[in-house]
């Protein structure tokens, strides 16, 4: 076996965590939408990438920091959302589910296709915001500032859209209109505006997770292609009945990927592609998911 | 039991309608004329791309299963034929023989995975057991990674054929496609095939019937999962190279576009829409990403408004089966 330094082990993990509080970002918006709209969101990897682009023109074009683009950037993707379910999404009630994913499949495909035909494959460059720079020495390892923010930043999102789902009165109506949205309705609740807008909340998360990604990942066309296949793969895994479930699955996962790029680097791109198989034999339904 | 089946399959016998046996005729025909207007090459790419999609529509037409990750077996049968043909020497047959076997044992793993659930989970499954593959590809000292198989041999079919000669190369290709044509064509409308479709359509009936739903799903997901791999094999030979791009998640969804614009669960919906497709790549093959954004149109395109395809449109309006 290799002798590993602790600074390698410490230094992946982090990226793991990382990795992880975007896997829970991107699969929570998936869960939340799929449990009001009953679709998977294949152009949630776009959706996640127009946040990172949305970021890099706030600051390019107009000046805007990145504090303004962390509200800024998911509100505005939020609203294309929004319009999408409206013209598109909303036209699918009642088919069979299957077309939603490939709707939203080609969504993606037009989103990115028209991203790369403007800006090529090449990375642009988003710098660190200056109050986040630099890092601080724990003794056993160096923690970049900024990569600490994403982690606890992230945590925090999650937990307060798990707070706002299971304890608030707005996440009440939400949870009834998920289980059956005609009596929702019958109480006078406007179904139909609270899908649309869950909507654009699920894909707004995935833009923040964008933004937040944009400095530590540079900004591209194909940043969401793959990754929303690893998403994917996380859901199947947690299952989305849950939503601390797809939050822990998500973070459990970026841990596994940055541990497994410690011992084994070979099988860092598939070790959770060979975690949901095992989940698969062992428990169908998902770690915290119900039915089929 | 054996009385029910043969009673399914006279049903199933009285459905050949006099419409597809026209439009089968049609389609042999345009294929063996074809080769006097069009290029071959692209001819024999759509033939490749038309049994693709023909055996990717067994599942989502038949069975109701969208598999969102076919290209796995596409594209490691195209590897395993160019692997065989070139570093083992190995004739063009067995080379194929080889990438079916390997689609088919690939297809028996991945669809007991699976078809532990439905839906549209059984479509994410299927699309991250693909990008496994993808990254066993990416990183396999046989596939040559980013580069690819290059300059496989094409070599005498049954040691008779020579597959160089561009005639023969189309002969070839379109008698296999057609065997493996009227060989869905048979799946589909035997005894098995009508359970499949009693599956689709009510898979609690099905069980309650007597029959074990999860045994016929996964032999028909390793039936299309072989057939996807001989249409890799054939294009690996035809094309004499083997690349990433063949096992990557556009492939996949491509052969979903081609059998969606076709018509879902149409007999000759996904030969149309694979020519389609390949024609509009062709097409727009110097517009860089244009061709993904049309792709992509047609497919918003197809779901809101014409889910039943070209031939489904077809079919209803004429009101037979296509």
């Amino acid at each position: 076996m290799v002798t590993l330094s602790p600074q390698a082990l410490f230094s992946q993990l982090l990226i793991g965590l990382i990795n992880g509080s975007f896997y829970a970002l991107l699969s929570l918006g998936l869960a939340v939408i799929f449990g009001m709209l009953n679709i998977i969101n294949f152009a949630h990897g776009a959706f996640y990438m127009m946040g990172a682009f949305c970021a890099y023109f706030l600051l390019h074009a107009f000046g805007l920091n990145y504090w303004v683009a962390l509200v800024v950037a998911p509100l505005m993707v939020g609203l294309v959302g929004t319009v999408v379910e409206r013209t598109m999404l909303h036209r699918l009630a009642g088919l069979d589910h299957l077309y939603g994913l490939l709707l939203t499949f080609g969504l993606a495909l037009i989103i990115q296709g028209l991203f790369q035909n403007y800006f090529g494959s090449s990375g642009l460059p988003y710098a660190i915001p200056s109050q986040l720079t630099g890092a601080q020495n724990l003794g056993f390892m160096v923690l970049p500032n900024y990569r600490a923010w994403v982690v606890v930043f992230s945590a925090a999102v999650c937990l307060a859209t798990w707070f706002m789902i299971e304890r608030t009165r707005l996440g009440a109506y939400l949870r009834a209109a998920t289980e059956n949205p005609e009596l929702v309705r019958a109480f006078g609740i406007n179904v139909p505006r609270m899908i649309t807008l869950t909507y654009g909340f699920g894909v707004a998360l995935a833009a923040l997770a964008g933004v937040l990604a944009a400095p530590i990942l540079q900004v591209r066309p194909t940043m969401g292609e793959n990754f929303i296949i690893v998403v994917f793969a996380v859901v199947v895994i947690g299952g989305m009945g849950s939503i601390l479930g797809s939050i822990l699955t998500g973070f459990a996962l970026g841990v596994i990927e940055g541990l497994t790029k410690v011992f084994y680097p070979e099988a860092s791109n598939t070790v959770i592609f060979v975690v949901m198989a095992i989940v698969l034999l062992i428990k169908p339904q998902g770690l915290f998911g119900r039915g089929t | 039991m054996a009385k029910t089946d043969r009673s399914v399959a006279r049903d199933g016998d009285e459905r050949i309608a006099g419409s597809e046996r026209t439009a089968f005729a049609v389609l042999v025909a345009g294929l063996v004329l074809a080769p006097f207007f069009f290029y071959p090459p692209f001819l024999m790419e759509g033939l490749c791309f038309a049994l693709f999609a023909c055996a990717f529509n067994l599942l989502i037409g038949y069975v109701g299963l969208l598999s969102f990750g076919h290209a796995m077996f596409f594209g490691l049968a195209a590897y395993v034929s160019a692997h065989a043909a070139k570093v083992w020497g190995l004739q063009p047959e067995l080379a194929l023989g080889l990438a079916v076997a390997a689609a088919g044992v690939l297809g028996l793993v991945v669809g007991f995975l699976a078809i532990r659930r439905q839906g549209i989970y059984f479509a994410m499954i299927t699309l991250a057991l693909a990008q496994m593959i993808y990254f066993f590809c990416l990183q396999a000292p046989f596939t040559h990674g980013e580069d690819g198989i290059q300059a496989v041999p094409q070599g005498k079919l049954l040691g008779l054929f020579d597959l160089a000669k561009a005639w023969v190369l189309y002969g070839t290709t379109l008698v296999v496609f057609l065997s493996a044509f009227v060989l869905i064509y048979r799946i589909i409308h035997s005894p098995f095939g009508e359970i499949l479709k009693a599956i689709r359509e009510n898979e609690t009936r099905a069980i309650s019937l007597g029959y074990n739903a999860e045994r016929y799903k996964l032999a028909a997901f390793i039936l299309s999962a072989g057939l996807a791999g001989l249409a890799g094999g054939m294009k690996a030979i035809i094309q004499q190279s083997a690349s990433l791009t063949d096992v990557y998640w556009t492939t996949s969804g491509e052969v979903v576009l081609m059998t969606l614009l076709g018509g879902l669960g149409t007999v000759f919906g996904p030969v149309v829409g694979a020519f389609l497709v390949v024609a509009i790549q062709q097409y727009l093959s110097q517009q860089g990403q244009w061709v993904t954004v049309i792709q992509g149109a047609i497919f918003v395109a197809c779901v809101l408004a014409f889910r039943r395809g070209i031939i489904g449109e077809l079919a209803h309006t004429i009101r037979k089966p296509l």
